[in-house]
């Protein structure tokens, strides 16, 4: 082959173990860490699900968050997982995913139009002087109040990933007791709706809009 | 839960052949569902949770024999045996508790190296389940990492169907090994017994043909390469297709080297045969790895055993990857051409796209580095001593190729590999992925059942006697058979392949490596089991040894030769390195006169 053959990944690979320098053309996205959300629906069983967790102990992938439920068929439950890893690595957990027998269906979701969404719970010290500020921020997050006692209260925010960290950062400094968090859910956007009157497309664009901007 | 809609279907089928599905046992559907699945033989062991199972065998007389094996791991690896000998699914039965987890360690071997078997464990009552009942194990617990799949069957309804969907399951695509755990209440319902003729799965699915712009894109990489390699695997051996690889390989005269699984897919007597490459893979076959400019790999998986320092291999070559499971492709190294589908039909695709080639001066530059460290040489031993690999060289004499060669672990497996030439596709049959000790005795005990449905071939067995000793207690079982399995035991005294690593690596410190005194009088302990034992100490009785094995043909006999425990296995490229830093004999000699 022509010595102006772009170089293999392989080659690129070997480049980098031995420090030799990587031209920017030369450089891979693939190798490149990202975080991915991906969608499996598989056979509701307990079974199905810890082959599914189990698979990522045994191959050592990473998993930051997993969710799961039943969906619109009651035997079939969808897990919702979030995991970190350069392309080849999440290529491989889709493919293994795939691979195990009752898996139904596994979507990456990450570089596809989505909406994803997860839910805190998060129970707070007050104190008559801070919890007017403990409900502002609140209601900045579009929170709830589900529980109040004398001294602690728990608060309801549902959101993007990134919006439940910052919510959870500003109520740090006020004492949290306690947080459980459900792990990301996931799924498509409708890309492919078409309008069939103007009113019902303004009513897409303000759905739209409105959950852009909750992220 | 998803047992409603499969019990609906199966109602719905139950009500066209109500009449004629008679209403059995759990113990009776299970041994009728082996019959339907034309199951000729099962290894086995009785106990406490199958023996309803048992005695619906004794009372059914099915169609298949049982052969009782004296602990359940060599149950699984003459499971395996059988399966690699004939390309069928094997079969294992087994109590709960101790009998489920003694096949752990086979279970384990045939998933990594894509081995068909079916295991059938019996369990306790689903009532008892999880009171740490007397012989409970949580069976699909401690296998769902090392299964292609397993089952507990919790409704005698859905035995039948189980039976069905296991043997679908280890049987197609990737083949591997699937547990199906059977509670003892479950074999004592009754049910109306149909065998489904297609099995209920939903999310499995095979790979069949590749993409076809996937194809023309690796018959264009094939025409512009100057420097190809065929790098087949034991997926060429499973897909059936080591024909159509050899036709591809003598179309455009491409060389051929096979790992350890793929060996028999190509003659090694051919001229584009290059034998077999990685840690003791010859010196000319993996200077062609890492200097080739094309890699078509065919149902292999670029274990790191082939490849040592993965980022270091093939580092010229672009790698076409040929394999029915999608999760091998850049798993280990990146493929820039994706085949994914069974071996067989992917090569017939490929087939008529690609043209005859010239690679003449890329084989006259493999020929050059064979001349520079020639394989198939040994050091002749000084003094008396028998050489390992002599004995190997006189076992291929002897049977020419005509003979399934089955190996245990360690250095004689190596031996085997580099001095055995392998002529036709499932003639050798070995633990590779896990390396697993004591698989080579009941694994041969397999094959030769095996070789009972069709190929008559000779079975040898060649074994070290640290290995030999794990599953020695086989011998027996052989015997009650009359099986005629030609064993080898190349006795060094020593765990030789650790050996060889303390010799190299640690300074010759031999820890815990040497079985004298109190290794067996292995003559004796063939005696002990009803086998003919026979002894070598010298060059010269080698050939009479054997020989006179070869007249025995109602029983094993067992042929132990006594070898020096300095000989060790070259070329060697130790663990974690690149391909082309390798150890050869001469390396060891040079720092043998250092000392």
């Amino acid at each position: 082959m022509s010595d102006e053959a772009p170089l293999t990944r392989q080659q690129i690979r070997r480049k980098r173990k031995f420090g030799e320098p990587i031209l920017p053309e030369e450089e891979d996205e693939a190798e490149q860490e990202h975080r991915h959300i991906i969608a499996v629906e598989l056979e509701n069983t307990i079974g199905a699900l810890n082959r599914v967790t189990n698979l990522f102990s045994a191959r050592g992938f990473n998993l930051e968050s997993v969710a799961v439920g039943e969906t619109e068929e009651p035997s079939v439950a969808r897990l919702t997982l979030v995991t970190v890893g350069n392309d080849r690595i999440v290529a491989q957990i889709t493919r293994q995913l795939d691979n195990l027998v009752n898996t139904y269906d596994v979507t990456d979701l990450t570089d596809a139009e989505h909406v994803e969404r997860e839910l805190c719970l998060l129970k707070v010290q007050y104190t008559s002087e801070t919890r007017p500020e403990i409900l502002d921020i609140k209601d900045i997050f579009r929170g709830r109040v589900v529980n109040v006692t004398p001294e602690t209260m728990v608060l309801e925010v549902t959101g993007p990933n990134k919006k439940i960290n910052a919510f959870v950062g500003m109520m740090e400094e006020h004492g949290i007791e306690e947080v459980a968090r459900s792990g990301q859910v996931a799924m498509h956007r409708a890309l492919e709706y078409e309008a069939p009157n103007p009113l019902a497309s303004a009513d897409a664009e303000s759905t739209t809009n409105g959950s852009a901007s909750d992220e | 839960m998803p047992t409603d809609t499969l019990q609906s279907s199966d109602s719905a089928t139950t009500a066209n052949g109500a009449h004629d599905a008679p209403t059995l046992k759990g113990s009776e559907i299970f041994v009728r569902a082996l019959e339907e699945e034309g199951v000729d033989r099962v290894f086995g062991h009785p106990g406490g949770a199958v023996i309803k199972i048992y005695d619906a065998m004794e009372r059914i007389q099915p169609s298949y024999d049982h052969v009782l094996v004296r602990h359940e791991q060599g149950g699984t690896h003459a499971a395996e045996g059988y399966a690699k000998a004939t390309g069928r699914v094997g079969t294992v039965l087994v109590t709960s508790g101790p009998g489920a987890t003694n096949t752990v360690t086979g279970i384990a071997d045939a998933y990594l190296d894509s081995v068909p078997i079916v295991v059938f464990t019996g369990q306790v009552p689903t009532h008892l389940i999880g009171n740490d009942s007397f012989q409970e194990t949580d069976t699909t617990g401690v296998t769902r990492s090392i299964t292609k799949h397993n089952f507990l069957v919790r409704d005698v309804n859905e035995l039948a169907s189980t039976v069905r969907q296991a043997y679908h399951i280890a049987r197609t695509g990737r083949p591997g090994p699937v547990v199906v755990d059977i509670p003892k209440d479950v074999q004592m319902s009754e049910a109306p017994f149909l065998y489904p003729e297609e099995p209920d799965l939903d999310g499995y699915s095979v790979p069949g043909a590749a993409a076809p712009s996937q194809v023309d894109r690796a018959a264009q990489m094939i025409e512009e390469a100057e420097k190809p390699l065929l790098y087949s695997g034991g997926g060429t051996i499973n897909a059936d297709a080591p024909e159509a690889l050899t036709r591809l390989a003598r179309k455009a005269n491409i060389p051929v080297t096979t790992t350890l699984h793929g060996l028999g897919a190509f003659p090694e007597t051919d001229d584009l045969a290059l034998g077999w490459l990685g840690m003791h893979g010859f010196y000319h076959t993996n200077m062609a790895v890492q200097n080739a400019d094309l890699i078509i790999a065919c149902g292999a998986r670029f274990d790191d055993r082939v490849t040592g320092d993965v980022e270091a291999w093939a580092p010229n070559a672009e790698i076409i990857h040929i394999d029915i499971d999608p999760s091998c492709i850049s798993k280990n190294v990146y493929a820039d051409c994706a085949l994914i589908g069974d071996a067989q039909e992917v090569l017939q695709q490929l087939l008529p796209k690609v043209e005859p080639k010239d690679t003449t001066d890329w084989l006259t530059q493999i020929d050059e580095w064979r001349e520079e460290c020639p394989p198939y040489e040994y050091e002749a031993s000084e003094n008396d001593d028998i050489a390992p690999e002599s004995v190997v060289e006189q076992l291929y004499e002897k049977t020419q190729g005509d003979a399934v060669m089955v190996t245990d672990v360690g250095q004689h497996q190596m031996w085997v590999c580099q001095y055995y030439k392998f002529g036709q596709t499932r003639s050798h049959i070995s633990s590779g992925g896990l390396g697993t000790m004591g698989f080579g005795l009941p694994a041969a005990m397999g094959a030769a059942f095996g070789m009972r449905e069709g190929r008559d071939l000779d079975v040898v067995c060649v074994s070290g006697d640290g290995g030999f000793v794990m599953n020695a207690q086989e011998l027996s079982v052989a015997a009650r058979h009359g099986l005629p399995l030609k064993i080898a035991v190349l006795n060094n005294n020593y765990l030789g392949m650790v050996r060889q690593w303390q010799s190299l690596f640690h300074e010759e410190r031999f820890s815990h490596t040497d079985l004298r005194p109190t290794n067996p009088d292995f003559v004796k302990l063939a005696e002990a089991h009803h086998c003919v034992g026979l002894r070598a100490t010298s060059p010269d009785e080698v050939g009479d040894v054997i020989d006179q094995a070869w007249t025995v043909d109602d029983r094993p006999v067992l042929m132990e030769f006594q070898v020096p425990k300095e000989e060790m296995v070259f070329p060697m490229v130790p663990a974690g390195a690149a391909s082309d830093d390798m150890l050869t004999e001469m390396f060891n000699k040079e720092k043998m006169a250092e000392k």
